[in-house]
């Protein structure tokens, strides 16, 4: 009640306040007052603002915490400031209403850092508990849960008595148990508390439970500890889940890096060092497609890897057309030159995008879908990998299809298993053969915009898989498509499971060694093409 | 693996560079030489393209002042391709060949080590820009980088005294100087009174992308109920998904700051910077810093490269102070002679652009101000801490046993670069 009072003069005074400047409680001249002052004396300016319980203020928090808050130097009035073009948009941070542009030089920022940001969201969180929007609410609680700040059990228990949304109400009871936690209150209170933290968000609440063990004794840290205890048991089962998941991760970005490699390598039995620089295009062309959207039609941004796709496969696939067209097809038989043709072809195209593009990273966005994580029964699922991991399966299908059920995977297997009869059959084997090459080096492009998503986008990317490309489809067996998905899974989850113990470089090179004694055992790989194929 | 990509990758760029890359960009017959020793090709083509240009934007705008001793000066450019043995074979062509006066370049510690024995073999100066791990002095390079006391120290004390760290994690690339930096921000945490179970140290090979496990161990290790920070001496391109990864994890810089040591502007411009904010840097100048001498760098820089977005860095700003130390050496002697540029450099101080001076000390590493920046949406850092004052680089650190002892002076009459102070003699470690 208190509070709605104080809500309604700060409304009526809000007015009042821009032409006269009145006593310190103010937030208008609370706000103002961050004109001035080092970092240190901004830590009491943002308290003092809180201290008013003005939801109104939080505009003003939220732009200081975002580095957007600037006061005009000539009067030092303080102001969020939007950017249009080279100059500042200024609004009023209570009432938002927008007082015109001013130009970069005649503003200046309101400097702020960590440490003030972790007070912003904590202030934050107490005065935005009564927001009338449930997804702050929640948010607002689940700040409080984080920090623990006792100085907002009272907003709590005031927000609690009004609150109907079940799951925000959960949200603000776990919050209150966190800060029970940090006050002085009962051992029965507390230890109810830890029961409700532990069943409610178990790793979220580690953090809180380690640090109340550590500072309490008795009774109290009993409870703790055996909380503990419970929470760590199911994180460890947990973890074996999300490290199988990582695995997966890392063996869908290997199946995309090697699958094109499994149709020119694999089918065709072409040595292409150039494999990776078909990647790294499908990654340029993505930046390039993102730089247009961006400039032109910044709506469409979310798009724009569906609209790379298919440019990503024309252009890797043309350019592996005309290699074929112009290099390979004089050296098939003498593997050893084709190595070294395609290795040439794979320096000049990095150069060539250096001379285009620069030496330097390009940034490809992620559009907001690939964004953030899922959380999946405790389990965490960054989003990008997710749709990597599916898009890399999908990649994997539509080349099945391809091959076992059109026209033109005949006609490829059937070059490939005996070019002469397939000649004699009427079959256009050089056709054939550049068109297998494009489709695989077209399927690398895509494999590319997929990786635009995780890795960088330098003239080096290519580098980094054709290793591991090359690696995935000997592993699997050369010629066999389902080889290259086990053989990517397989490595994936290996790499993954060993790397907790023994370090990542320690991982790959654990890997590299088993892949070695693998190859002395089988040579042909895990899935052995048999039959005619294999002498011809 | 990396042996077999680099070894690949320098027979073809050795073949394809050998006989074009050396390019001479002015022809008059009295003029001085200057190398540059850069990357132009191949993995840290990325970072030292960029040296190169500022090298060629430095002597441009000297030759525009009326050269040095009323000669033009010119620039010898050479491309050792990421490859470090080929940077000791391009250091004796710029010495040997083109008897160059004083060489600037080198980025990673290996290159460097592999360039050392040709510089004390034919008496050249080699200025070396990059931050790195000391634990070296030599009497042929001056070191304008960063020493780790100049760097990695001030950033702990920084974590400690504003953030309240107790918690570590000490996430490097697999080589030389993440390993040694990693060694005595360990040694120095520890006499700080933290833990063993406190510090936690992780090192990846170069270009690792897939950061899935670290990150959620370092969200793990995170979880114990202190405040923890992340020390990444993390190199080159392994940073993107890196903090990519971070910002998927859902982990900002309120919860677990970073603050790393080969992250600068460059690094940044192939970043999407919005979920990095706060996130920190340590490193003696910003392109963020608010001084008359930095903007006029910064627009020369952009008119020469004709590019508005360009960026500038630290590594740069270290070249120009060295440039123009070497530049007032050289003034001082009135000759261009190795011997008497040594003797004369030492002690030389010239304007850096974060508004100071700095000077060159007798174990020739230099002066510097220390500065903390966070990332900021436009790529940008703020800085949220400087040193009072300046901080002289330190050769050999005091936190290591073995190095606490040793002192470098290159002054006559004691002249070296490893003096034990114990057994008052030159020589042991590093030599």
């Amino acid at each position: 009640m208190q509070h709605l009072i104080r809500f309604l003069i700060a409304l009526l005074i809000v007015p009042l306040l821009l032409t006269s400047v009145s006593a310190q409680t103010d937030p208008r001249s609370l706000i103002n007052a961050m004109a001035v002052g080092n970092l240190k004396a901004r830590a009491a300016q943002i308290e003092a603002l809180a201290a008013t319980g003005d939801a109104k203020a939080v505009p003003a928090l939220q732009a200081l915490s975002d580095g957007a808050l600037y006061f005009r130097k000539s009067d030092k009035q303080v102001f969020i400031a939007q950017k249009s073009g080279k100059n500042f948009d200024l609004i009023d941070p209570l009432t938002a209403e927008n007082i015109g542009t001013f130009p970069k030089g005649s503003v200046s920022k309101v400097k702020v850092n960590n440490s003030l940001r972790r007070l912003i969201r904590s202030v934050i969180g107490t005065l935005t508990l009564l927001s009338p929007d449930p997804q702050i609410r929640i948010a607002a609680a689940q700040t409080i849960f984080k920090t623990g700040d006792p100085e907002s059990l009272e907003a709590l228990d005031r927000a609690l008595v009004q609150e109907k949304a079940p799951n925000v109400r959960s949200a603000m009871e776990l919050a209150r148990a966190s800060v029970i936690l940090k006050s002085d209150s009962t051992d029965a209170d507390k230890i109810a508390a830890i029961t409700l933290i532990q069943k409610g968000d178990g790793r979220e609440g580690l953090p809180l439970l380690n640090e109340f063990a550590a500072q309490s004794d008795g009774a109290v840290a009993a409870a703790a500890n055996k909380a503990i205890g419970e929470i760590e048991k199911t994180i460890a089962l947990l973890d074996i889940g999300q490290t199988v998941w990582y695995g997966i991760s890392l063996g869908s970005v290997l199946l995309l890096a090697a699958i094109g490699l499994a149709v020119t390598f694999g089918v065709m039995g072409v040595i292409n060092m150039a494999h990776g620089e078909m990647v790294m295009l499908g990654a340029y062309t993505t930046y390039v497609v993102q730089e247009i959207i961006r400039t032109g039609y910044p709506g469409l941004f979310d798009y724009s890897l569906a609209l790379a796709l298919p440019l990503a496969f024309l252009v890797s696939g043309s350019c592996g057309f005309v290699m074929e067209r112009t290099i390979i097809r004089f050296l098939y038989g003498r593997p050893l030159e084709t190595l070294l043709a395609t290795w040439g072809v794979s320096l000049i195209l990095q150069q060539t995008i250096r001379t285009i593009f620069g030496s330097t990273n390009k940034e490809v966005g992620n559009p907001t879908w690939m964004s953030g994580a899922y959380e999946l029964g405790g389990l965490t699922l960054t989003a990008n990998r997710l749709w990597i991991v599916v898009f890399a399966l999908f990649v994997f299908a539509a080349l099945f299809v391809v091959l076992k059920k059109t026209g033109f995977g005949l006609q490829m297997r059937a070059v490939t298993q005996n070019r002469k009869m397939a000649s004699s059959m009427g079959i256009r084997t050089p056709w054939v053969d550049a068109l297998t090459f494009a489709l695989g080096s077209g399927i690398a492009g895509i494999a590319g915009v997929a990786l635009s998503q995780i890795a960088n986008v330098s003239p080096n990317l290519g580098q980094n898989y054709i290793i591991d490309s090359f690696m995935v489809v000997v592993f699997g067996g050369v010629g066999n498509l389902w080889g290259t998905l086990i053989g990517a899974l397989t490595l994936g989850v290996a790499n993954k499971f060993l790397e907790p113990f023994a370090g990542a470089v320690l991982a790959k090179i654990l890997i590299l060694v088993f892949i070695i004694l693998f190859i002395q055992k089988r040579p042909r790989g895990l899935f052995a093409l048999k039959g005619r194929a294999v002498e011809a | 693996m990396t042996i077999l990509k680099n070894t690949a990758r320098s027979i073809g760029f050795a073949a394809l560079v050998a006989g074009m890359m050396t390019t001479t960009l002015a022809n008059a017959a009295d003029t001085i030489k200057v190398g540059i020793l850069h990357s132009l090709s191949g993995t840290m083509a990325i970072s030292e393209t960029t040296l190169k240009d500022a090298m060629l934007m430095l002597i441009e705008e000297q030759n525009k002042k009326g050269g040095l001793l009323g000669q033009q000066l010119e620039a010898v450019v050479v491309d050792p391709a990421s490859d470090w043995p080929l940077f000791a074979e391009k250091a004796r062509e710029l010495l040997d060949v083109h008897k160059v006066a004083a060489v600037f370049g080198n980025w990673t510690s290996v290159s460097r080590k592999s360039v050392l024995p040709v510089f004390a073999e034919l008496n050249g100066i080699l200025f070396y820009p990059v931050q790195y791990e000391g634990e070296e002095s030599q009497r042929n390079v001056f070191y304008t980088g960063a020493a780790p006391n100049q760097q990695a120290i001030p950033a702990v004390d920084y974590l400690l005294a504003n953030e309240e760290v107790e918690r570590w994690v000490l996430a490097g690339t697999d080589y030389v100087y993440p390993r040694t930096t990693n060694k005595i921000l360990e040694a120095y945490l520890k006499s700080k009174g933290v833990a063993d179970e406190d510090i936690m140290i992780n090192y990846t090979p170069f270009g690792h992308s897939d950061w899935q496990t670290i990150v959620s161990d370092i969200k793990a290790f995170g979880s114990e109920g202190k405040k923890t920070a992340v020390v990444s001496t993390i190199n080159g391109d392994a940073n993107v998904p890196f903090y990519k990864e971070l910002g998927n994890q859902g982990i900002s810089a309120t919860d677990i700051p970073v603050v790393a040591f080969s992250v600068g502007e460059e690094e940044l411009a192939g970043l999407d910077t919005e979920p990095l904010v706060g996130h920190l840097a340590a490193w003696n100048y910003f392109q963020s810093v608010d001084t008359e001498e930095n903007a006029t760098f910064i627009e020369t820089w952009k008119a020469f490269t004709g590019d508005e977005n360009r960026v500038t860095n630290d590594p740069m700003e270290a070249h120009y102070i060295g440039f123009n130390m070497w530049v007032k050496a050289v003034e001082k002697a009135g000759t261009t002679d190795v011997d008497t540029v040594i003797d004369e450099i030492v002690g030389v101080a010239v304007p850096n652009l974060s508004g100071g001076y700095s000077a060159m000390m007798p174990n020739h590493h230099i002066t510097k101000p220390v500065l903390i920046g966070e990332i900021q949406a436009d790529g940008q850092f703020e800085i949220v801490e400087r040193t009072n004052g300046l901080v002289a680089g330190d050769a050999w650190s005091d936190y290591l046993p073995d190095s606490a002892k040793l002192i470098s002076d290159w002054r006559k009459p004691l002249s070296c670069g490893n003096f034990n102070v114990e057994t008052s003699t030159c020589g042991g470690k590093g030599s």
